[in-house]
């Protein structure tokens, strides 16, 4: 916990120039793109396409445990790569320009109960341009959890370890709810908003043929092995969702992430942007394999600066962002994976009990940009 | 029930199997080419013709349709991970046993595709087609006596023709700067030893360009002839007038390739196609701010260029990024985003 602004020792003339710095660095990645990058990601579809097919193959004899093990392990992993290093890079226009109509921000659908076009919506829009926001960015704690000092205490929150659990194990469906923003709209004044009804029925369709497809068809093939095939798929989405879960959380959850109020965001300069991105987001260092698994989420900090470049160029852009970090004297947060799930979760606890409570945090400074 | 119907529901079925994907999207990984898919071919050879031209040999998907000599198709290829569509003339002749067809590529400066086919493209390579079209043919009744106009490539959709129909009496005037740059040069000549055609062959680097008065000395039955003129605007502007001042327009038959003349400029007249708008935008302002100025209903989002919220169809003309300056000019399919876009020159947007 930082006691001060942990950006206070630049001047505006420095943080206009660490935007151009930056600019220059996705510059170079688009002037670069190409042949490779579009190899890389239809590599990745094409891989996980097989395995999927290969995956529920396998689970058709389910019936017996190898088969069953081998299929759900396959399963889990094949959802884990099309939700992340595919479905969430596309969906971010990250592969727009290779124009092919079939790998493009505005024809893709997901394996997730939430729409795409709700997503990206609440997402690339919301989420990305009020990064860390009270108040603006929903992300903060998803509208169900408090997860910093600054939101306000109310006893619901004893019981966000709780409800986060919860989350984690259906998070396709918490995000469903999250992007209709249900918690605002079940209100009865909302509830009958025509648009908002529109929304819902979006993704009731959505829940019913992904439900349908995992918990009926594919059991019905397996014949004689429906039901362990019916536990597979589930198994499979239990775990692509506490995997997601996860890795979002050390997104932005981490100890040492920043916060930022309604009214620092007033007339902000693309160096500020930029800067709020930075102190706003938090990595996970680990193994070109864990990059991909996290759809490489683990470079949240690169993935927030440029949402839209492809998520294969973001280690190397990594090395220069550190060492902008370094050169600006700012924290580039990072650790091993269970390093930051253990220090989310650690968040989520501290935050559920009153502030009094806790260590209380200092008073803001002039910038009010503070530290969690 | 009919076994269509019966095919059609057995699909609807397996889309479920596959949602949010299609099944199409499985298959297309084993058998790009199948019946049913989108229109797709393989490059089997790229055989050179001159030193800036290649014949490229493509088998295409079980979707093809065929074509009519002297068509085009549209190419749709990846050029350094970007796709890229351009049209070509079919060259071979419709009567090929092996079902392929050939199209002729001539490697035009600065040419993206056009050198991307001739120098770097492999056979394997699965490229994405259009069905043929155009209107640039041989009448089915065949007409008596025919004259072909051509210069550079335009010489590929009468070769096409030549290839596909002998024809009774056909003589044809081809330019190009060189000797060694006559793109079918052989073949042409074999026709000629085969008593199939006339040629006479210009080379404008020794015999300059060739001027249309002349070609009442080099063709004196030229206004009795049905004529197919392919080649650079200049020359069809230069027949086109010559033909009219004569009183046989109704002979003469041009085919134009697409002029890329896009030149970008700062700012432009800004047309919204669906709402029917124009209005005159600067060099700076987002395409975004020019359209809710006019009035237009714009998808929007960040207004920062992140969330891809604001993606529009480029309809024509060229926008430029404004973080990057780079340009994108207009070309089927292509989207921009419009708050970190502007005018390019004159464009239009499809909203």
């Amino acid at each position: 916990m930082t006691a001060i602004d942990p950006t206070a020792h630049l001047t505006d003339e420095q943080i206009e120039e660490l935007g151009r710095e930056l600019d220059a660095i996705r510059d170079e990645v688009i002037a670069s793109r190409g042949e490779k990058d579009a190899a890389y990601i239809r590599k990745v579809i094409s891989v996980q396409r097989r395995l999927e097919l290969t995956s529920r193959g396998i689970l058709l004899f389910s019936i017996f445990p190898p088969a069953w093990l081998i299929g759900t392990a396959g399963l889990s992993v094949a959802k884990i790569l099309e939700n992340m290093e595919i479905g969430h890079n596309v969906l971010h226009g990250q592969w727009d320009w290779m124009r092919d109509p079939k790998i493009h921000s505005t024809t893709w659908e997901w394996d997730h109960v939430s729409p795409a076009e709700q997503w990206k919506h609440s997402h690339n829009q919301l989420h990305h341009t009020y990064t860390n926001v009270i108040g603006k960015d929903n992300d903060l704690g998803y509208g169900i959890m408090r997860v910093d000092e600054d939101q306000k205490w109310h006893p619901m929150h004893l019981g966000q370890p709780l409800w986060n659990f919860i989350n984690a194990c259906f998070f396709e469906y918490g995000i469903a709810a999250y992007d209709l923003e249900l918690g605002k709209n079940l209100h009865k004044r909302r509830r009958n908003n025509p648009e908002f009804r529109a929304r819902a029925k979006a993704v009731g369709r959505k829940i019913r043929k992904q439900v349908l497809k995992d918990y009926v068809i594919h059991p019905l093939l397996s014949g004689p092995s429906f039901l362990t095939t019916l536990a597979a798929t589930f198994t499979a989405n239990l775990v692509r969702n506490l995997w997601s879960h996860s890795v979002i959380m050390c997104g932005h959850f981490p100890e040492g992430v920043a916060v930022f109020e309604r009214r620092s965001i007033k007339g902000e300069t693309r160096g500020q942007w930029y800067l709020r991105q930075m102190m706003g987001s938090a990595n996970i260092s680990g193994s070109k394999a864990m990059h991909i698994m996290t759809g490489n989420l683990s470079h949240q900090i690169e993935h927030h600066l440029f949402p839209d470049l492809p998520s294969n160029r973001y280690a190397e852009v990594a090395v220069k962002v550190k060492a902008l970090f370094e050169k600006y004297e700012l924290d580039y947060v990072s650790g091993p994976l269970p390093k930051q799930v253990f220090s989310a979760w650690h968040k989520v606890f501290r935050l559920s009990l009153p502030n009094k409570k806790v260590k209380q945090t200092p008073k803001k400074t002039e910038k009010e940009l503070v530290a969690a | 029930m009919t076994s269509v119907a019966l095919r059609s529901r057995a699909w609807k079925l397996l889309e479920l199997v596959t949602t949010p994907l299609l099944p199409s999207d499985y298959l297309d990984l084993v058998s790009p080419l199948r019946a049913g898919a989108d229109l797709r071919g393989r490059i089997e050879a790229i055989h050179p013709e001159t030193g800036d031209a290649a014949t490229v040999v493509i088998k295409p998907g079980r979707g093809w349709r065929g074509h009519v000599a002297g068509q085009y198709i549209r190419v749709g290829i990846d050029v350094d991970g970007v796709r890229l569509w351009r049209a070509y003339s079919v060259t071979s002749p419709t009567s090929r046993a092996d079902g392929r067809i050939t199209i002729t590529v001539k490697a035009i400066p600065d040419g993206k595709v056009s050198n991307h086919l001739v120098r770097k493209a492999r056979p394997g390579t699965v490229i994405h087609l259009d069905q043929a079209t155009g209107e640039f043919v041989l009448p089915k009744t065949r007409p008596a006596k025919v004259l072909f106009l051509t210069a550079g490539s335009g010489i590929t959709p009468a070769m096409g023709m030549l290839r596909d129909t002998r024809l009774a009496d056909v003589v044809m005037i081809h330019s190009a700067p060189r000797k060694q740059d006559v793109i079918f040069r052989n073949d042409l000549h074999d026709l000629v030893a085969d008593k199939a055609l006339r040629l006479l062959e210009l080379h404008t680097d020794t015999d300059g360009m060739l001027d249309v008065a002349r070609l009442q000395d080099l063709v004196p039955d030229w206004a009795e002839r049905e004529t197919w003129a392919c080649g650079p605007a200049g020359l069809l502007d230069a027949a086109e007038e010559h033909w009219a001042r004569h009183g046989v327009s109704e002979r003469l038959h041009t085919e134009r390739f697409r002029p890329s003349v896009v030149v970008a400029g700062d700012g432009g007249e800004v047309t919204f196609g669906k709402t029917g708008k124009t209005v005159e935008a600067d060099g700076a302002t987002p395409l975004l701010d020019v359209g809710e100025g006019a009035g237009v209903l714009m998808p929007s989002g960040c207004r920062m260029g992140i969330c891809f919220g604001c993606v529009t169809p480029l309809k024509s003309g060229a926008v430029r990024d404004l973080r990057t300056g780079e340009i994108t000019e207009a070309e089927n399919g292509v989207l921009v985003q419009t708050c970190v876009s502007a005018a390019a020159g004159p464009c239009e947007l499809e909203r």
